[in-house]
């Protein structure tokens, strides 16, 4: 169930961030994640950053030891890809708010190309800690979407969080639905700032996972599995988990807080 | 409509189709949410003493809709963590079942006790994981280790206690009647059946810890075996496991013994609701076959008289 393909391509695409290309033709929608085998490592869930077409790619944040190693992945290295899983975005909607924090824009990016092409309009709130951690910037206005940029440190675009960005973009102009993938904490406040509007808002969630395959238990969250109930909710299913925002799972099952 | 409430293990199921350990069962809404999918009852992921990892990724391989192939390493959160889990799911009304693991008899006993209080109706010992290293298969694997362990525990608790055993020595029978001996209310058969999958192209085992555990549709005649073999030797229920994915593969574990059963990987294939599914066939099939009650139907196949005319 697992094919082996060679990586073609490795960008790095911010100081944190890289992104792996591999032929893979089976067919994805924006939103699906795959699960990436280091062959002797790990296997971690990973949203396709690109769907179109036959190559497909994975955008990797280095965050514990193995997303560390997948980074060092080099063309030619071999890895397993299994996949495409879980639900995607619908992309029906004609005028989209993209929010993004960190590198939520992996699952994002690709979403918002279809979108385009398709003929909506595609607003990007773009977030992260400082300027050069800024995911798919230039990919998204080469689509042709507008993107509004917040740093944590204020090195590029509106100082602070963006979901600042968010409340005022939802203010001054008319979505018919917003898209959202990074932090569940910032994901809670787009849902917050999105309701008075009555937009509705779908979330892509991240968590650990195991077999993907709705099995395991790893990824719970209140009554679903984010492999196949997800990754991508409507808020609606979310706001009233105790989970959602403030608490995961380790490996083990254990409760953590976020 | 046939009626397919048991009593088995001195517990009373509404239908006989439990949710098998390893699957959901590591969160408390999960165990609710197959209560109320329909499940009879549900059985906990195998908990220790302390929370555990399990094994790093790869830990399955699916074969389309014939098998499953898992060395998860028996993760868990631990015995101090996981009552909340329990809580959650007994709150929502289910009846659960608490599954342990643990090295050796005086550790089950202590861990036993701990499950026990959190209100479960009986506890299952996982006696045939058969991927974990002094775990499971290493702890369950000899009649006599079976009948220590059991012995221990049923000792040390009031609650009915379940012996699931391991079909990978050869003699389920003779481990089952271990357990009885040692004074299990009930056994179960089986845990997965050891296996392994290679990837040609990388020269290793697809699975990070290599050797894993087979389970589905492919070990339902392995698991019928089992169980036939089971019921011939012991007086205690048996109940059954396996690749069941049909009304009519439940109704043959029930011929060939079992009072109840467990439903595990056909949920990967079919979601939560194939216990809904299960529960509304089997209660038509039997009573197309004639059958007023499940319990009318355990172990009939092996009185040959029991067949009925044409």
């Amino acid at each position: 169930m697992r094919t082996v393909v060679a990586v073609t391509e490795r960008v790095a695409e911010t100081p944190s961030t890289v992104t792996l290309r591999f032929p893979y033709p089976t067919a994805a929608v924006p939103g699906q994640f795959v699960m990436l085998w280091v062959p002797g490592d790990d296997e971690l869930p990973m949203s396709l950053s690109y769907t179109d077409g036959p190559s497909k790619g994975v955008t990797v944040k280095a965050m514990g030891g193995t997303s560390r190693r997948v980074q060092s992945i080099r063309p030619g290295d071999r890895v397993g890809i299994r996949g495409p899983y879980g639900n995607h975005f619908d992309l029906s909607p004609k005028r989209v708010l993209i929010v993004s924090g960190g590198s939520g824009a992996a699952a994002l990016a690709p979403a918002a190309g279809r979108s385009i092409a398709a003929g909506s309009s595609v607003t990007v709130a773009l977030g992260a800690t400082r300027a050069p951690e800024l995911l798919f910037k230039e990919r998204f206005r080469a689509m042709g979407a507008h993107v509004e940029v917040a740093t944590d440190d204020g090195s590029e675009g509106a100082k602070g969080f963006v979901t600042a960005v968010a409340d005022r973009l939802l203010q001054s102009e008319s979505f018919d639905a917003v898209w959202t993938c990074g932090p569940e904490v910032m994901m809670k406040k787009v849902i917050a700032a999105a309701a008075p509007r009555s937009v509705p808002v779908f979330c892509s969630l991240e968590r650990h996972m195991k077999c993907a395959l709705g099995m395991c238990d790893a990824c719970a969250i209140g009554p679903y599995h984010v492999c196949v109930d997800g990754p991508v909710f409507p808020a609606p299913r979310l706001e009233n988990l105790s989970d959602f925002g403030t608490f995961h799972r380790d490996s083990s099952g254990r409760r953590v807080p976020l | 409509m046939a009626e397919l409430a048991v009593r088995c293990a001195g517990v009373n199921l509404r239908n006989p189709f439990l949710l098998a350990s390893g699957v959901w069962g590591e969160s408390g809404e999960s165990l609710a949410g197959a209560w109320s999918a329909g499940a009879g009852g549900v059985i906990t992921k195998s908990i220790g003493s302390v929370p555990r990892p399990g094994y790093p990724n790869p830990t399955i391989e699916a074969y389309e809709r014939w098998g499953l192939l898992n060395a998860m390493g028996l993760p868990n959160p631990g015995i101090d963590e996981y009552p909340r889990e329990i809580e959650i799911a007994r709150r929502a009304g289910a009846t659960v079942i608490g599954s342990i693991f643990a090295g050796d008899p005086e550790e089950f006993a202590r861990l036993a006790v701990r499950m026990a209080a959190t209100g479960v109706v009986a506890l299952e010992l996982n006696l045939s994981c058969p991927h974990a290293e002094g775990f499971g298969t290493e702890v369950g694997g000899t009649p006599e280790n079976v009948e220590k362990v059991v012995r221990a525990v049923t000792k040390a608790v009031t609650i009915p206690v379940i012996a699931k055993i391991t079909p990978n020595t050869g003699d389920a029978a003779g481990l089952a009647l271990a357990a009885q001996r040692g004074g299990a209310s009930a056994v179960s058969a089986i845990n997965t059946l050891r296996a392994l999958a290679i990837d040609v192209h990388l020269r290793r085992p697809v699975l990070s810890h290599g050797l894993g555990g087979l389970s589905g549709p492919a070990i339902k005649p392995v698991g019928l075996a089992c169980v036939w073999q089971i019921f011939e030797k012991v007086t205690i229920p048996v109940i059954g496991v396996g690749g069941i994915a049909s009304a009519q593969d439940a109704l043959e574990y029930v011929m060939a013994g079992a009072r109840a059963l467990e439903v595990g990987t056909q949920v990967t294939f079919d979601g939560i609701g194939v216990f809904g599914r299960l529960a509304t066939d089997l209660s038509r099939l039997l009573d197309e076959l004639g059958f007023a009650r499940l319990e009318d139907a355990v172990g009939v196949a092996h009185r040959a008289s029991s067949v009925p005319p044409e």
